[in-house]
């Protein structure tokens, strides 16, 4: 049993996720507290290179061909018996595809307390404290974090994945791996997203349809204010879920991470796996009838106008502007 | 294929959600509860499973305000078994409700159990990876789409950014369902109505439902609005102006 | 040797056929001349792989499955023009679209953004998924009193029944806060059901959920009952359609009359209130639910002519012809739909017509029409100065605040 707080490292195809450094961040918050150390634990094969920017005390690392990719059973496997040795005072993963397959899991297994949808921790005298998200992000809870070993799963927002990082290499021990005989789980292929389309984490102009837009045809209307500006649509998922954009379009926790210098979100109500993959964004604007949307907690700028009496108006005034 | 799908009622957030007077959850006067929008993809993937490789159907849902419809509801779309978790069920937590639904699950011996990868009340973790340890059962989530394939199934797993990994899953296991392949269908309420006369819904008690060694919310509150946006007022064209100074200010325009 | 009308083993065309004839006037579908008036006037019809005359060819030739297996029927806006027209006086939209709606709707072919509508209209009770608590919040903080049954008083002289969009859209409750100055000008007794008021379920009803349909109208029932009061007024030719020809045959029955109605009754008391000249030239439009639906065409022109300074113009279809706005029978929610079928709008046509008699203003009585006319306007340059409003607007703008 240990003070140590571990940080689970999510990589995907040889890049470090986000997620992981704002975990690290996270971890040293706590750290800090309990008097323990940063551990990352970072699970695959020839991916030892992937630590050299963690920014933790040390590194473990488990090896293993059954580790080249993610797959639930194997990290379920692994992390199991690493964390019931360890028993660390906390393990943190990503509330995400990966982390999401994985912490609860354990949390089962081991019988250990497990906090969700958590946005950042703390610390109060001996506790720790968390606080997550809850209900569209409308909610927030908090609380104390219960010892003496508890599971952790992150969701991005409360700390830079830039505090997650370092400059000086840690410090990496190999651990064996357990024996991945017989896996459940297997990887067959990856299907890439479509990069015949427009790459919107590149796009500095980006215009955000959400549900507000209330069908396909109305989209148009975003286009031309898109194309006045310069910049390109994108949407949230119910957008896409009705098939209205493709997915090579949709911002949030499926789908793609924007950091535009400009971002107009139109009918947007701005739920956290929306608001999630809007990273960094300069000047970020919102549209929407609901004077109550989630999404006016993070715009910069706000207009409980009506999109469709406004988009007419503002592209001609911008087509004007432009040089009309 | 024998599936069962597992259903969680959650808080429906047209209405405005308030905190209680403990000022540790929410306000039951007005909440309403809905059934999960990710539980009904479940549903819709189990019975075009069904629809496609035969099977039976199972769906499991908390005895709490709306279940009865929602149950009959996924009967009329095709679900054959209708199972109401009965007990006191309002503040329970996912390990709680694993517990209670793994002792069900575990009689009925299910190829496929389905269930919405989360619910928008889930703060321990979702229901569907507790239930695969329960159950020892593999698990994989976010899957939007299954084929089964010899003695397992092949998934399709979302990973941000749009990359799909496409895995096979040995039976039986647990699937967190992120989008069933086609939306859920509508069922006119006629032919709700006119299952409800005939289908069962057997009632099965949760027993024990301790809330285990899981954390304790000491406060629930509403997100800070210090950080609100600026609002522009105005009609139309006092809006737009105002919008057009800021993207020149941006140097946009 | 006997043979019997219908086979033991009915085809699906033929049970399809049968179940009209339950309907009221529904066998008149064996008289049907293939004359294709029907398909010829409807605003849709050149959209439609099978309008009704071919719906009706389909059925006599036992391959109406064609029909169900194709989203044609989605385009019908229950308009009644077919049924205008009809040389056989077939109830057209009330018996043979409906009924194929409902065959639509259990086959599961359904377009996304109705399913939506439904679905909201079961769990909110209004068609637009907000939440039920608020249907009363558009008089919150109005001058004039709008009082709510059960709160502020049991009983009343008038019930007026307000409607989803009049509730909810914030253009259509510029009508509703008219409507209540109106009200209050008379000096009428009058009260409203607020959040216990649901959705009549007249539209959701003509496009095939019957079922949905009964469960609103019994909530209506159910909250009505409650109070005593002497007639109900309504501003929404949906929902007046709804509790006169509807709701009695479910146990639901109340004098009711469309405020049109209920104003000229009281039209000697009215007039004198109308002090503000407003020069305008106003093209009135006959909604379908008023007009051919219930034969209300001259109350709406009367109430229009007492308002100091209108002069009243006809466009080229009006009175019986009147050319739907498009949001009949689940057209007010498939907009998307209608858009990628048709790559047309009955509100651009119908704005051409206003502009062709050189009207300033558009009057309409449904609380559908202010928005879908208004977007219409939007899109043709040449609208940028007609005004569109119902009516009560323009009454309400005459009296004195």
């Amino acid at each position: 049993m240990s003070q140590d707080v571990f940080v689970i490292v999510e990589h995907l195809r040889g890049k470090v996720a986000d997620i992981s450094y704002v975990m690290l961040a996270a971890a040293r918050v706590m750290a800090q507290a309990t008097g323990g150390q940063v551990v990352a634990v970072l699970l695959g094969n020839n991916a030892a290179g992937l630590a050299d920017n963690l920014a933790a005390d040390r590194v473990l690392y488990v090896e293993h061909p059954a580790l080249s990719d993610f797959t639930s059973a194997a990290y379920q496997t692994v992390l199991d018996g690493l964390l019931r040795e360890q028993a660390p005072r906390a393990a943190l993963l990503g509330d995400t595809s990966m982390g999401g397959d994985v912490a609860a899991w354990l949390a089962a297994r081991l019988a250990w307390p497990l906090v969700s949808s958590c946005r950042s921790m703390g610390a109060e005298g001996d506790a720790l404290k968390f606080v997550s998200q809850t209900c569209g992000g409308k909610i927030m809870a908090e609380g104390d974090l219960p010892g003496p070993s508890a599971l952790v799963m992150m969701v991005p927002g409360g700390y830079k994945p830039e505090q997650g990082q370092s400059a000086q290499a840690p410090q990496v021990t190999q651990v064996m791996a357990p024996s991945l005989e017989g896996l459940r789980v297997t990887v067959d292929s990856y299907i890439e997203p479509d990069t015949s389309d427009v790459d919107i984490t590149k796009e500095p102009i980006l215009i955000g349809v959400g549900r507000g837009i209330q069908n396909q045809d109305n989209i148009e209307l975003a286009q031309e204010l898109a194309q006045a500006l310069g910049g390109v649509v994108c949407a949230s998922r119910p957008v896409v879920d009705q098939g209205w954009m493709p997915t090579t379009r949709l911002v949030g926790k499926s789908g793609k991470t924007i950091k535009p210098k400009l971002y107009i979100a139109l009918g947007v109500s701005g739920a956290p796996e929306h608001v999630e993959g809007v990273a960094d964004c300069e000047m970020f604007i919102a549209i929407n009838t609901d004077p109550n949307a989630p999404i006016f907690d993070i715009a910069k700028y706000g207009s409980q106008i009506d999109m469709f009496d406004l988009l007419p108006v503002l592209t001609e005034q911008v087509q004007q502007a432009k040089g009309g | 294929m024998n599936v069962v799908v597992v259903v969680k009622l959650v808080p429906d957030l047209v209405e405005e959600l308030a905190i209680d007077e403990s000022g540790t959850a929410l306000d039951t006067t007005y909440l309403r509860l809905i059934v999960n929008e990710l539980d009904n993809h479940a549903i819709e993937q189990a019975i075009l499973l069904k629809e496609r490789a035969g099977g039976q159907v199972t769906v499991i849902a908390p005895d709490l305000e709306g279940v009865d419809d929602v149950l009959f509801t996924a009967a009329a779309k095709g679900a054959d078994r209708l199972i109401k978790l009965t007990g006191d069920l309002s503040a329970v937590n996912n390990f709680a409700l694993a517990n209670a639904l793994a002792a069900i699950i575990k009689e009925i011996k299910p190829d496929l159990v389905l269930t919405g990868v989360q619910a928008n009340n889930d703060l321990d973790g979702s229901v569907g990876p507790r239930l695969a340890a329960q159950l020892g059962m593999a698990y994989v989530g976010y899957v939007s789409g299954v084929t089964p394939v010899g003695d397992g199934v092949k998934v399709r797993k979302e990973y941000a950014g749009g990359l799909v990994a496409q895995m096979t899953v040995k039976l039986p296991a647990v699937l967190g369902i992120q989008a069933a392949e086609k939306p859920p269908r509508y069922v006119p309420i006629s032919k709700v109505r006119q299952v409800s006369k005939t289908a069962k819904l057997e009632a099965r008690p949760a027993g024990d439902l301790d809330t285990g060694n899981g954390a304790t919310v000491s406060r629930m509150f509403k997100p800070e609005t210090g950080a609100h946006a600026t609002m522009i007022e105005g009609d139309v064209d006092e809006v737009a102006d105002r919008l057009v100074a800021l993207f020149k200010e941006q140097g946009v325009l | 040797m006997t043979t019997t009308a219908i086979s033991p083993h009915p085809s699906f065309s033929e049970s399809f056929f049968s179940s009209l004839y339950e309907l009221a006037d529904g066998e008149r579908i064996r008289t049907c001349l293939q004359c294709g008036m029907c398909g010829g006037v409807c605003p849709f019809g050149y959209a439609m792989e099978f309008p009704p005359n071919k719906m009706i060819a389909t059925l006599r030739a036992d391959v109406f499955d064609r029909v169900i297996k194709t989203e044609s029927v989605w385009m019908c806006i229950s308009c009644y023009a077919c049924a205008q027209v009809c040389p056989s006086k077939i109830p057209l939209t009330t018996t043979l679209m409906t009924r194929a709606k409902e065959e639509l709707l259990l086959a599961g072919n359904v377009p996304s953004e109705l399913q939506q509508a439904l679905e909201k209209s079961d769990r909110y009770n209004n068609v637009l998924g907000e939440s039920p608590r608020k249907r009363a919040d558009w008089a919150k903080g109005l001058k004039y009193s709008v009082p709510l049954m059960g709160k502020d008083k049991r009983s009343a002289d008038v019930l007026w029944f307000v409607g989803d969009y009049a509730s909810y859209h914030p253009r259509v409750q510029l009508v509703s806060k008219a409507f209540a100055k109106i009200l209050n000008a008379l000096g009428i007794d009058f009260g409203i059901l607020g959040p216990d008021e649901c959705s009549d379920g007249d539209s959701q009803r003509l496009a095939g959920e019957r079922g949905l349909f009964e469960k609103l109208a019994t909530k209506n029932g159910q909250a009505l009952r409650k109070y005593t009061f002497n007639q109900i007024i309504i501003t929404d030719p949906h929902a007046y359609n709804a509790f006169k020809n509807e709701y009695p045959a479910l146990g639901i029955s109340y004098p009711v009359k469309h405020y049109t109605q209920f104003l000229l009754e009281r039209l000697d008391q009215l007039k004198p209130l109308l002090k503000t000249e407003a020069k305008t030239r106003v093209a009135y439009h006959d909604p379908c639910y008023l007009g051919r639906a219930n034969n209300i065409y001259e109350e709406p022109r009367q109430l229009l002519q007492a308002i100091p300074g209108v002069e009243l113009v006809e466009m080229s279809h009006n009175h019986t012809t009147s050319l739907c706005c498009g949001g009949g029978g689940g057209g007010m929610w498939m907009d998307g739909f209608q858009w990628e079928k048709a790559h047309a709008r009955t509100t651009d046509w119908r704005i051409k017509e206003a502009l062709a008699v050189k009207a300033n203003t558009l009057a309409v009585a449904c609380p559908y029409e202010p928005p879908r006319f208004e977007d219409a306007a939007k899109n043709n340059q040449e609208a940028a100065e007609l005004a569109v409003k119902d009516i009560v607007e323009l009454i309400a703008d005459a009296m004195s605040d």
